[in-house]
């Protein structure tokens, strides 16, 4: 009987292929899509204002409230910065880092970089962000210190600057690895060349290191602007009064207001701003190689 | 090579995706037929009547069905409590812990709202769950204990609509003014120090939109032009006065809090001196031995009332009978008041928390004098129905945006 089975499938190949898919797909399909399916549905609807029901009455009101409204603009808006703003940040430290470990160091200090990079990625996100908080504090780490040394404290705890330094942190390994990998890749030979053409070391940097670099620079940018982009966690437990970002919102809307179409509504513009990054990332060579 | 690959993988996944698109959205357009009629009965019943009203009650009660499923804040279900009564019920207590007043609401609805009995929700948001029609008329002769209730718990208007009972008062408490003894040699006299830019940067209040409340009872002292008289009650331009007072407030906030233990953390790192919270964080740093004071200043305060709802659907009836009849009694009553630091609604628990804990029925004022009552403004859903039954006043909705817009 089975060998029946197996030589139908033999002969049907795409029985074959279904039968193998089929598990799979239907995963994706179901918890993936569908999920996002009925978040994207969910944000044409509205709730009662009193009762919190949700009303499935199509409209454009959840969207016309954030666009029309200065405050969500200016949520968007800054959600957008920051996220570009720790991308730079993580990338130009990322650069001479990953550079380092690649081309410079021995196989020993590579060993010793990569855990010193992964190890705090099998931290709690939680405890990271919480010891920052001890660093920021009045009269914690980083003022205590600046107090020592005579310099003026800053006080950035409940700061924008604050969430800046921990998102900067928090997604560092993010960019290093896909940056080390690309930089890795690069023969020697092509350096050589340079440098033997009469390229001095920036001018090797600029013209042969940086675009050979560029698609790890770009994978590894989609990690730091999307967790940014979505990230609420950190804004609420270092970010001051005016740390709300888009994550925020839709937190708020969800967990305090219990409006699920208007949290639903607020979802679609990272989705979209993801969608428009990673058409220019495309653009930019970032998946040739995946 | 790479484009026929795509293409291949790519005619299936997208049929895929038309396919799932298009019955999610036929599953959407099916349920919406049934789930409007619910909701529009919903929305009518929120000026008039509660769709649950007419529900029969539970004669008698009878043998319990074994099980109680429980939506609490968190510290309500303490085993010192919840034990005893398993032990004499047979009723086995299964606990969900909710975050938020809006959590629960959202809990109650959930899942048909045929998964929970009770839930212990706060007058913020009982309003909601009735007029959702997620809760269900209680036989208060069913509950003994109730008679020695203070008369403001016996019926108080979050939890009992026409005189139909829909669960029974628990506990309730105020939310404080609290102040670092080492700056504030002396007790604050009024709330106009959260206001003040004298204290820039030391301020912190909870990240609530129920704040407009704090706001609007000040206003109510220092601004008798607006008129306001309850505080949960706001016209246009009331409400637009309160937002205003907050967001001019805000350049002096330190930190909007969400999480108790968040302000905890801010007073002893010296991050805020003074602030809004609740008697818990105070006993907390007490505790601790930190110099923390608290008052309640000229102007009053808000505070919350919490209830023991019961479920429209509850699926154990007699269980929860039983749970509102035990959780009322005087010596449950005093147990909790003392673990959680709140005031009990049992006049009797008096004697019962000064046994478990020497003075603690005068430090959380549960033999306290009518007029102590008086100066708290407890929590209710503010509702676009005024008490003149004038459809003026600014519905939670409009608090929150505004919180999230105007304030924040």
């Amino acid at each position: 009987m089975w060998s029946r089975v197996s030589a139908a499938l033999w002969r049907r190949p795409w029985a074959r292929a279904t039968m193998l898919l089929t598990p799979p797909l239907a995963w994706f399909v179901l918890i993936y899509l569908a999920a996002l399916a009925v978040l994207l549905i969910t944000a044409f609807w509205q709730i009662n204002p009193f009762t919190t029901n949700i009303e499935r009455v199509f409209s454009l009101n959840n969207l016309d409230t954030i666009v029309s409204s200065p405050a969500y603009r200016s949520i968007i808006l800054r959600t957008v910065v920051m996220a570009a703003a720790v991308t730079v940040t993580d990338a130009v430290v990322a650069f001479p880092f990953a550079y380092f470990m690649a081309r410079i160091a021995s196989g020993r200090t590579r060993t010793i970089l990569f855990v010193a990079i992964l190890l705090p990625l099998w931290a709690s996100y939680l405890a990271k962000v919480y010891s920052w908080l001890l660093i920021f504090t009045h009269n914690g780490l980083l003022d205590w210190t600046l107090g020592k040394i005579g310099l003026s404290q800053v006080h950035l705890i409940y700061t924008n600057w604050a969430v800046y330094t921990v998102f900067c942190y928090l997604w560092l390994p993010f960019m290093i690895i896909p940056v080390y990998a690309a930089l890795e890749r690069i023969p020697p030979s092509q350096i050589e060349a340079s440098q033997d053409l009469g390229g001095r070391t920036w001018r090797t940097t600029r013209m042969v290191l940086f675009p050979l670099a560029l698609p790890g620079i770009v994978a590894g940018s989609i990690f730091t602007f999307s967790l940014t982009l979505g990230d609420y966690i950190t804004p609420l437990l270092v970010g001051g009064t005016s740390a709300t970002f888009i994550g925020n919102v839709i937190y708020s809307n969800i967990g305090i207001a219990n409006n699920v179409p208007l949290a639903a509504a607020m979802a679609l513009f990272p989705i979209a701003i993801m969608a428009i990054y990673l058409l220019a990332a495309r653009a930019l060579g970032a998946f040739e190689e995946i | 090579m790479i484009p026929i690959k795509r293409r291949r993988i790519s005619r299936p996944l997208s049929a895929a995706l038309a396919l799932t698109v298009a019955s999610v959205i036929a599953a959407g357009c099916g349920s919406s037929g049934s789930s409007n009629g619910g909701s529009t009965s919903g929305s009518g019943a929120a000026g008039q009547s509660v769709p649950t009203a007419h529900l029969p009650v539970l004669k008698k009660i009878g043998k319990g069905e074994g099980q109680l499923n429980l939506i609490a804040w968190e510290g309500y279900l303490n085993p010192i409590w919840v034990k005893p009564f398993e032990q004499q019920t047979g009723c086995q207590v299964n606990a969900k812990y909710a975050g938020s007043s809006d959590e629960m609401v959202s809990l109650m609805k959930s899942g048909g709202g045929g998964q929970y009995d009770m839930v212990s929700s706060s007058g913020d948001a009982d309003l909601r769950i009735l007029y959702a029609g997620d809760a269900r008329p209680v036989n208060i002769n069913l509950i003994p204990s109730w008679k020695d209730f203070f008369p403001a718990f016996k019926s108080p208007p979050f939890n009992t609509i026409n005189g139909v009972h829909y669960g029974v008062s628990l506990q309730w408490g105020p939310n404080v003014l609290m102040y670092n003894t080492k700056d504030f040699p002396a007790a604050p006299p009024s709330w106009s120090v959260i206001y003040s830019p004298q204290h820039k940067g030391q301020v912190t209040v909870p990240d609530n939109p129920i704040q407009i409340a704090d706001a609007a009872l000040y206003l109510s002292r220092h601004k008798p032009s607006l008129g306001i008289t309850d505080p949960y009650e706001l016209t246009q331009p009331q409400f637009q006065a309160a937002v205003s007072l907050l967001a001019a407030q805000r350049p002096l906030i330190e930190k909007y809090w969400a999480l108790a233990s968040q302000e905890i953390f801010d007073f002893k790192n010296g991050n805020a001196t003074v602030g809004a919270g609740w008697p818990y964080q105070v006993s907390t740093l007490k505790a601790d031995h930190f110099p923390i004071g608290t008052t309640i200043p000229s102007e009053g305060a808000t505070g919350w009332a919490d209830t023991w709802m019961l479920a429209a659907k509850a699926p154990h009836p007699n269980c929860a009978y039983l749970w509102m009849r035990y959780i009322s009694t005087p010596k449950v009553q005093a147990e909790q008041a003392v673990n959680y630091g709140e005031t009990p609604d049992n006049k009797l628990a008096c004697p019962i928390m000064n046994q478990l804990q020497p003075g603690s029925c005068d430090a959380y004022h549960a033999n306290a004098p009518a007029s102590y009552f008086d100066t708290i403004k407890l929590w209710k859903t503010p509702i676009a129905t005024c008490d003149n039954g004038k459809p003026d006043c600014v519905p939670y909705s409009g608090w929150v945006s505004a919180w999230n817009t105007q304030v924040k």
